[in-house]
């Protein structure tokens, strides 16, 4: 009459494609989501999930049914303590469904709808937002895998690594080109042998046999079962690990002309460089530089939301940078990157300063050193003019072909890519 | 009761844990007591084992083992996912399935008592109900249900790889929207089968030729090409109008539909039909499987199947499950339906067998008729929760949960306790609470009134407004959106009054642009 069947092994996420269809459907406002929370969080967090809520707006479920408010109901509940016929009770504050079974359908009179994107998904639309290729996606959201892959055979080996499949056939190879007898020819032999004595055969046929059954043994001594040069090992090749650690360096400049726009596109860059760092390095180190005419490192928190007043001089900042990587990063040991994002201004008096720290000093230790000079979003018409900025026109004088130093002007989120794409171009030029 | 004390034979289990052996043991003791002490008739069982993750999709996809692929099932298990997670809400213990065999899913996080509830409650209980009552016999098929499924969700797949996710999903859309109006209250006629079809037909030709007369021949047709203007009655009756079944109506005669999207159409309508019989008697199911465990349950412990400790657990749980909370409560959120229905099942076994004399009064039939068990099975087969109710809910019943009813006009500044717990009261509060079971009543009635045939193919839909209740403004909007897309031409609904005729409100949605497709 019964059955029981476990059902726990069956394949799992069986719900993956309605929830790829509902992320569909809900995109405009999961990614205006992803938006915000990726504004919000910080750099380090960019990885994980993200608990999204989108207005009901674009995923409700219409139906008929009746309002919430307006004509006559009756509802009987239970619980009554002191009432009697003909008793007012004051309209409870705007109750709804509470009182009976009528009024939000199902549940769900909220207007907000709350749910969690999984890692993936987070990093997906983040990575869309930014209107990456595929190719690049591919490649920032690979996870790391290190591992020693199996590269052929060898001729020394340790014994433990020892490839008996291919010993035996090289010795049994061996065997065969040079004739070894086999043990059963000889036992063949030595048994025809005794026989023909046995029955008294004529001399000369038992001599021939007997220097027979001589070379047999010779033979057979002469050629080794196994020779060292039948032995093969399995051959191992250690995947190049790069070097497992990098500290990425956040330079900005804070001074008041920097927007909080500016500040937005800064800090999407600066997250993309951590997802790109952190698919290539088992750890990354950030550290935050922020500069007025003075430059101190900060916290992430004061880094992005702090604001303070003065002039601009970013030779302070590259001071400061050199500073921390003399004392915690030793260039022997660590991967540094660099992002510096400024609204462009400086000093008049600094820029032989800057260019000369950047050129002789920041640069060369650098993986890569990437410059990004953030606009508002409206001055298109400026920048369009070709009107450069001090920093701009200071740097360009230390670019050449062989520094790692990528220079950008962004306007908006889907212009941050660009400057990406020179690193990734870097990368496969040298691998 | 009937019952006799079997021997005991030692516990079932011990301790927290299960497996398959013991899963085994405890059914065959419940099979024993289910059918031969309580006399329950139910489906073969089918068992699975599942994991929260498959809980939680089964929830999803409305607790169906296969479902076609839609964004809401993803939404909505994003949500209960999220509430899951966060430990707003437990996972229910089971899920059962109205097919045959009937199929209960059970987790594997639950304790080996807890399984042994389960199996009561639902493999048993719900088991029982949806092969005995009226109401599934006459609506659902529990046979055909799982195949029919299968072909729905392969031709949905189907028709999204041959004509696009997008335009399969509007039509999906559109029909969930009307999924409440998309089922047949009443039966409808049977489709004849092929002989009786035959048959009918010889009959027919039999007739005409036995009453042929040449005379009719004679008389003169009325001229071709001047076809009198039809009525306003031949041509809704033409279209078979009125109709509330909205989905049907769009099915068979909304003119620029593709066939597979009357077919999609036709998929969600049975879905929706499938599951009415389920929405009306959600008081009833649940009182019956509650009903069937507990006792189940106290006679495995009566014949020391089962320890003290695991009855001290079940109690634990059985307790917080029939949990009524009063209206003043944090906690309140309606009458709970385990509640209410297990108070009544037990109220009604009480009168069959120890009545008072005022049950003899409000019920002369049932009263002292004997066999609780017997009384409460009559229930469970024939009746709906709104028809239990009015019949079977007991002054007892009333005092004891201290029921009273409450009128809310929008009109006056406060509410009105209008009946409560009181001999005046009583009928009053049993035929208010009987009509918030009622789907008739608590659904909105909404028809197809007529189409602008010789016009513009105007569709004209009308919801009878009682108790001055209009539809929800901005929902109505979307779901007639909805049904515009899938008429092709302008949906206008018309709310009236009941009472008066009177013209409350309208609505009107105009003829979506470009084909339906």
């Amino acid at each position: 009459m019964m059955n029981i069947i476990d059902r726990r092994l069956n394949p799992q996420g069986k719900s993956l494609a309605n929830r790829q269809r509902f992320l569909r459907r809900a995109k405009e406002q999961v990614v205006k989501a992803v938006r915000d929370a990726s504004g919000k969080r910080g750099i380090q967090d960019i990885e994980n999930g993200e608990k999204v809520t989108i207005s009901t707006g674009g995923v409700r479920e219409p139906s008929f049914h009746r309002s919430g408010s307006g004509g006559v109901r009756d509802y009987v509940v239970p619980g009554n303590k002191e009432y009697v016929e003909g008793d007012t009770i004051a309209r409870p504050e705007q109750q709804g469904g509470g009182r009976g079974n009528e009024g939000s359908a199902d549940g769900e009179g909220e207007d907000d709808f709350r749910f969690v994107l999984s890692r993936e998904e987070f990093l997906d639309i983040f990575l869309e937002d930014l209107e990456l290729p595929d190719l690049v996606k591919q490649k920032v959201k690979q996870s790391e895998s290190y591992s020693v892959t199996r590269a052929g055979y060898s001729v020394t080996g340790s014994p433990a690594n020892l490839n008996l499949v291919r010993t035996m056939r090289n010795s049994l190879s061996r065997r065969i080109a040079l004739k070894r007898p086999k043990p059963a020819e000889m036992e063949e032999m030595e048994r025809l042998l005794a026989e023909a004595e046995a029955r008294g055969e004529d001399l000369e046929r038992l001599q021939e046999m007997r220097e027979q059954l001589e070379r047999f043994h010779m033979r057979s001594k002469r050629i080794p079962f196994i020779d060292p040069i039948d032995v093969r090992y399995n051959r191992f090749e250690t995947v190049p690990k790069p070097i497992a650690q990098a500290v990425m360096f956040c330079l900005m400049d804070v001074s008041g002309s920097m927007t909080e726009h500016m500040k937005d596109l800064a800090k999407r860059f600066f997250m993309l460089l951590y997802l790109f760092l952190k698919r290539r390095y088992r750890s990354v180190d950030i550290v935050f530089i922020r500069h007025t005419h003075e430059a101190k490192e900060v916290d992430e928190e004061t880094f992005f939301y702090s604001t303070e007043t003065g002039g601009t001089v970013v030779s302070t900042a590259l001071e400061e940078m050199q500073r921390v990587v003399q004392e915690r990063y030793p260039e022997s040991e660590w991967n540094i990157y660099a992002a510096q994002a400024s609204d462009g201004d400086n000093m008049s008096s600094d820029n032989a300063r800057s260019a000369a720290l950047l050129r002789d000093v920041i640069v060369p230790m650098c993986q890569y050193f990437a410059y990004i000079e953030v606009a508002a979003e409206h001055n298109m018409g400026l920048s369009a003019l070709g009107r450069e900025t001090e920093l701009w026109r200071t740097y360009k004088t230390v670019q050449s072909p062989e520094l790692p130093l990528a220079m950008r002007r962004v306007r908006s989120r889907r212009e941050i890519f660009p400057v990406f794409r020179d690193l990734f171009a870097r990368e496969k030029a040298g691998a | 009761m009937s019952a006799v004390i079997s021997k005991p034979e030692g516990l079932l289990y011990d301790g927290a844990d299960w497996d398959y052996d013991k899963i085994k043991r405890v059914y065959d003791a419940i099979d024993h007591i289910a059918i031969k002490e309580m006399g329950l008739n139910v489906y073969p069982n089918q068992i699975e084992v599942i994991t929260a993750e498959q809980m939680l999709d089964a929830y999803s996809s409305i607790g169906m083992p296969l479902m076609y692929k839609h964004w809401s099932f993803g939404k909505h298990f994003a949500r209960d996912e999220m509430m899951y997670r966060k430990g707003f809400r437990g996972l229910a213990y089971e899920i059962v399935i109205n097919s045959s065999p009937c199929i209960s899913y059970i987790m594997e996080e639950n304790t080996m008592t807890m399984q042994t509830l389960v199996i009561a409650h639902a493999a048993f209980g719900h088991n029982h109900f949806f092969k005995n009552n009226q109401l599934f016999l006459q609506w659902t098929d529990a046979e055909g249900i799982l195949d029919y499924l299968e072909f729905a969700k392969a031709y949905i797949a189907q028709c999204e790889e041959r004509y696009g996710y997008a335009a399969v999903e509007r039509v999906l859309d559109a029909a969930h929207a009307l999924m409440n109006q998309g089922v047949h209250k009443y039966p409808k006629k049977r489709a004849l089968d092929l002989r009786l079809e035959q048959k009918r037909e010889r009959e027919r030709q039999q007739y005409q030729d036995e009453t042929f007369n040449d005379l009719w021949r004679t008389v003169p047709k009325p001229a071709p090409g001047q076809k009198p203007p039809r009525s306003v009655s031949e041509r809704k009756k033409l279209l078979g109008l009125p109709e509330e079944n909205l989905l049907y109506f769009l099915e068979k005669k909304a003119p620029r539909l593709e066939h597979w999207q009357r077919e999609i159409l036709r998929i969600v309508r049975h879905v929706s039909q499938y599951f009415y019989p389920q929405k009306q008697t959600k008081l009833m199911n649940e009182g019956c499987a509650t009903f069937v465990h507990y006792h189940i349950m106290n006679r495995l412990h009566q014949t020391g199947r089962i320890s003290d400790g695991a009855m001290l657990e079940f109690l634990h749980s059985h307790t917080s499950v029939v949990f009524q909370p009063e209206f003043d409560d944090q906690r309140f959120s309606g009458i709970n339906p385990y509640a209410l229905g297990f108070a009544m099942m037990q109220d009604i076994s009480r009168i069959a067998e120890n009545p008072t004399e005022e049950d003899r009064y409000w019920f002369p039939d049932l009263a002292g008729s004997g066999d609780g068990l017997e009384a409460v099975r009559h229930a469970w087969a024939n009746y709906r929760d709104e028809s239990f109710v009015l019949q079977y809910l007991s002054p007892h019943m009333i005092r004891k949960h201290k029921l009273f009813s409450v009128r809310d006009d929008a009109e006056d500044p406060y509410l009105l306790v209008e009946h409560i717990h009181n001999e005046r009261g009583y009928r009053n509060v049993r035929k208010l609470l009987a009509r918030q079971y009622d789907l008739g009543y608590l659904e909105p009635d909404i028809q197809i009134v007529d189409v602008d045939l010789a016009g513009d193919r105007k569709l004209i839909l009308q919801h009878r407004v009682t108790n001055g209740v209009l539809l929800d403004e901005n929902d109505a909007k979307a779901v007639l959106r909805h049904i515009a897309n899938l008429w092709g031409y302008e949906v206008q609904l018309v709310e009236v009054s009941a009472t008066s005729e009177a013209v409350l409100k309208e609505h009107a949605v105009a003829a979506p642009s470009g084909s339906v497709a």
